[in-house]
């Protein structure tokens, strides 16, 4: 089972408050973002890979106080509210969980030539000689 | 079982510190010694360096350029291949200032030995300035904005032969333009007979043995297969010769009980602990093409920061970029308009900062940043700031102001804009790629690990050779200066190994 599974719908909540251009990728896109996150994921030792699922389901379950809702439901920009306050948490367990989803997040999708190209990145083994072409 | 394989020089790692030894070593060979270079990472064939980052950090870099310090507020990125970190490394080459030389206090070391031995490298590795028309707009914009800004930038000497400007250096030089261990020392040395056996990781160190683990390449993996076939070897070797790096050499060191005789060992871990700016200009600007590191500003002395120009890719650039969502999202957008500027600390060593190993052996590194370093980053971000706008540029992001980003109009406030209280250990994206220490010089057991010419206190048969040998940061890009202390590790052994006759096995 991928490691993702149990946290899926929090997982791609919080993406798309990280990054909001998540917010219009298709199931097929979803799908390579969540294929390298699980592949960098399966790299780790197994301690990290249960503290990011872990994660997961605190971040899930932590506006429900305030909100009244889960993470999951809440409207996109209230999700990346939350993300911003959990950053300055008193807590380092905490700060240090936004900081692992979000480079989990950035890894998924600005590794790939599409969403990299998309932002004017071009960089060529061919350098200056790409430039001029 | 494990086979049984003697030496008479055995060299843990093929790095700045490994490749050198193995080069000033290798004319042994003709007298008929052996001499043996292990390498955890992989060999890559020149057709394997892509540029990309999903496809080359996880091979290039130890957990992917991801290792973590102990509660997890820093990133470490160092090598783990054939050529260790030069083969990410970005080629700046820097001969150690003097006054740092002096203030390690090492008895016997002199900056005037180091000099001598960093232009010998130098010139092997066709160190040089670029030409002004290779430097691209990030770097002639830094120029320009130190000197808007009252700074005087100096230009970085690199090491590249035939650099077509990729941009890619910390990926692997895709057109083998980067004159690291990899192109230039380890090379030398195969060709004068020294074996180099990679995926070769050594687990622990005794008296005159190694414990090493040669592992199979995955399926579908980088890299060549080793030489030797997958197994655990004993080597038995006159001497040992450790170049694993900072983290490395003091995990190996660690695991195979040394601290007992070495109580300073994994101590004093300094990194130049980092992060990067970048501002958005108007129009775009050439920053995905070109050297990435063409200037610096050396305020160490005075402030006690580096800035460097620099230039990252798209995911590296996203993580270390503090913040999230829309904010972050704007700067991301704008990555063909970025400058970019990478702002080191010159940190101390302080008894928290040091490197152990958890049960398994495997390195965990302890860092917290004291407040001298936090001072330091923020007056680093407030001098880059007034070099950002002076070179023009719109809008800042300062990962040590809230919110982060600066624009012109605060220019007159930036004191009270950009300050410590804003940096929050595990939200501001911090890395360090200057790993230092941990087998430190000096001139007992009780105050370090090795002497001047890393010859380990009371331990004849054992030499450290790189970056750890450090005992205090170097203020600087380091790896010229990691090459000029391995060589005189090499002039060391050269000299002792009459004496250093194979006791018997045990
Ligand atoms: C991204 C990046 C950019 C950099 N840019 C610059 C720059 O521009 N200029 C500069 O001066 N410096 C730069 N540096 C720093 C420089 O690369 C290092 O200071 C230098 O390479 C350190 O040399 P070393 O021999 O100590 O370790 P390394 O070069 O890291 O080599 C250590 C090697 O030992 C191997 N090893 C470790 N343990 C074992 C074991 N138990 N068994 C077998 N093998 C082992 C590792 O796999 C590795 O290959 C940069 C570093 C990085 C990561």
């Amino acid at each position: 089972m991928s490691l993702l599974a149990p946290a899926r719908r929090t997982f791609r909540a919080a993406a798309e408050a990280i990054l909001p251009a998540a917010t219009t990728l298709d199931e097929s896109g979803w799908a390579s973002v969540e294929r390298i996150v699980q592949d960098a994921l399966a790299q780790r030792p197994r301690k990290a890979q249960r503290q990011i699922v872990m994660f997961l389901r605190v971040l899930n379950v932590y506006p429900v106080l305030r909100h009244r809702r889960r993470f999951s439901e809440l409207p996109r920009e209230t999700r990346e509210r939350v993300l911003h306050d959990l950053e300055r948490a008193r807590h380092v367990l905490l700060r240090r969980g936004v900081w692992g989803l979000r480079t989990l997040v950035f890894m998924g999708y600005y590794t790939q030539p599409v969403h990299s190209a998309s932002i004017g990145y071009r960089a060529s083994p061919r350098g200056w000689k790409a430039l001029r072409t | 079982m494990s086979e049984a394989v003697t030496c008479d020089v055995a060299i843990v790692g093929s790095g700045a510190g490994g490749g050198t030894v193995a080069a000033a070593l290798a004319p042994l060979v003709g007298d008929g010694l052996r001499v043996v270079v292990f390498e955890q990472g992989p060999r890559l064939r020149d057709d394997e360096f892509d540029g990309g980052e999903l496809t080359m950090a996880p091979v290039l870099y130890e957990d992917g350029g991801g290792f973590l310090t102990a509660d997890g507020t820093m990133t470490l990125a160092f090598g783990r291949v054939y050529g260790g970190s030069t083969v990410v490394y970005t080629g700046t080459s820097l001969v150690a200032p003097e006054r740092v030389i002096r203030g390690w206090r090492v008895p016997g070391l002199l900056a005037s030995d180091l000099a001598e031995r960093s232009a010998k490298y130098m010139q092997q590795n066709n160190v040089h300035l670029l030409s002004p028309e290779e430097i691209n707009d990030n770097n002639r914009l830094f120029a320009e904005g130190c000197h808007a800004a009252g700074f005087t930038a100096e230009q970085f000497p690199i090491n590249v032969r035939g650099c077509v400007g990729s941009s890619l250096c910390n990926l692997g030089c895709p057109n083998a333009a980067k004159q690291g261990t990899h192109r230039v020392q380890l090379p030398a040395a195969e060709t004068q007979g020294v074996e180099v056996v990679t995926r070769a990781e050594v687990l622990r160190v005794d008296p005159q043995k190694l414990r090493v683990r040669v592992s199979e390449k995955p399926p579908g993996g980088k890299g060549e297969p080793s030489t030797w076939a997958p197994g655990e070897y004993d080597v038995r070797a006159r001497v040992i010769v450790a170049a694993g790096g900072s983290v490395g050499t003091s995990a190996l060191l660690l695991r195979s009980g040394l601290r007992a005789r070495l109580p300073r060992l994994g101590h004093g871990f300094t990194c130049h602990p980092a992060f990067i700016l970048v501002a958005e200009h108007a129009q775009p600007i050439t920053n995905w093409v070109g050297h990435p590191k063409s200037f610096f500003l050396d305020r160490a002395e005075e402030e006690g920061f580096v800035l460097e120009t620099c230039m990252y890719f798209p995911f590296t650039t996203a993580k270390n970029l503090t913040g999230l969502g829309t904010e972050h999202a704007a700067m991301m957008q704008a990555f063909e308009r970025l400058q970019m500027i990478l702002v080191l600390a010159c940190d101390r060593p302080v008894e928290e900062n040091r490197i152990e190993v958890d049960r398994s052996g495997r390195p965990v590194v302890h860092y917290t940043f004291t407040p001298a370093v936090v001072e330091s980053l923020a007056a680093a971000t407030r001098a880059a700031a007034r070099i950002f706008f002076g070179a023009g540029a719109v809008r800042v992001h300062a990962p040590t102001a809230d919110p982060h980003i600066i624009t012109r109009e605060d220019t007159e406030r930036l004191d009270e804009r950009i300050t410590a209280e804003h940096f929050v250990p595990g939200t501001t994206s911090v890395s360090a790629a200057h790993l230092m220490g941990g087998c430190g010089m000096g001139g007992s057991a009780a105050s370090s690990v090795c002497d001047a010419w890393g010859r380990v206190h009371g331990v004849p048969w054992l030499r450290v050779a790189d970056s750890s040998l450090f005992p205090d940061a170097l203020q600087i890009n380091p790896y010229l200066t990691v090459m000029a202390l391995a060589d005189r590790t090499a002039e060391a052994v050269r000299r002792d190994l009459p004496e250093l006759s194979m006791v018997a096995a045990t």
